[in-house]
């Protein structure tokens, strides 16, 4: 099955809201809690990071027997240097995000800590695309 | 440590989750950065925190974390509030600042994550 949720950039009222929605349907598909909430912490640092960075983006989740697989687009400045981005504290947020909680260089390691396969791509103006697989 | 002998410690108000109060809790976590309660795998905790905002409480339900406890008098906005209920979450309120919040219940033997 397959959910396409879209996400506004700079709107935390509703950040997490399909961070939220993905974890109710995987408990409906009695997924197992503790893989539920490793899939639903890396979606929704995935989605705060969309919503304190991007313009806005698309999260594309599909599910099968074996395997979700997470696909976050969004249009939006892009990661210059995803290997720097990728380190624990380093972080280009701003202050307001900072207020809601975030931005204090965590996501993406906490992200990773928490998917079985993770690609990040971005393209500098354009955009950044985050892959994440977690197996069933 | 029940969640009714947190409230009493503390003087603290039950802002939701009145049902629950006999819900044992074992440990505790203050930190109002949500990236750090984001990465811990604990039952039976209390997040302490000064943070109340919509995030507290998404974070909260995506690391299925039962209580929550605010410090420093924070208030609890309607929207917070509606989307706890809608969680069956139970949010504590109280006056005193996250240092001394903290100290007290970890002298009345609330435990630490690490």
């Amino acid at each position: 099955m397959e959910f396409v949720y879209e996400v506004e950039g700079g709107d935390f009222t509703k950040a997490g809201n399909a961070s939220s929605a993905v974890k109710k349907t995987l408990k409906q598909l009695n997924v197992s809690p503790k893989i539920v909430k490793r899939i639903v912490v890396a979606l929704y640092e995935a989605e705060v990071n969309i919503v304190a960075h991007a313009y806005k983006g698309t999260i594309s989740v599909n599910i099968n027997q074996d395997q979700i697989h997470i696909v976050l687009d969004d249009v939006g400045p892009g990661i210059p240097d995803i290997d720097l981005a990728m380190q624990e504290g380093y972080s280009t947020a701003s202050s307001k995000v900072r207020e809601m909680g975030f931005g204090a260089g965590m996501g993406l390691p906490n992200i990773k800590k928490n998917v079985d396969d993770l690609k990040v791509s971005s393209e500098v103006d354009k955009g950044t695309k985050v892959e994440m697989k977690t197996y069933l | 440590m029940k969640i009714s002998e947190i409230v009493r410690i503390l003087n603290a108000k039950v802002a939701c989750g009145q049902a629950h109060v006999d819900m044992d809790i074992e440990r505790g976590f203050a930190s109002d950065l949500m990236s750090d309660v984001l990465t811990l795998d604990t039952d039976k905790m209390v997040l302490i925190t000064g943070l109340a905002n919509m995030q507290t409480i998404r974070t909260v339900e995506m690391a299925d974390v039962q209580c929550v406890l605010f410090v420093r008098n924070k208030q609890i906005s309607a929207d917070m509030l509606e989307l706890a209920k809608e969680h069956d979450m139970i949010l504590l309120q109280c006056k005193y600042s996250m240092f001394n919040a903290v100290g007290m219940l970890y002298e009345a033997g609330l435990k630490p994550v690490y």
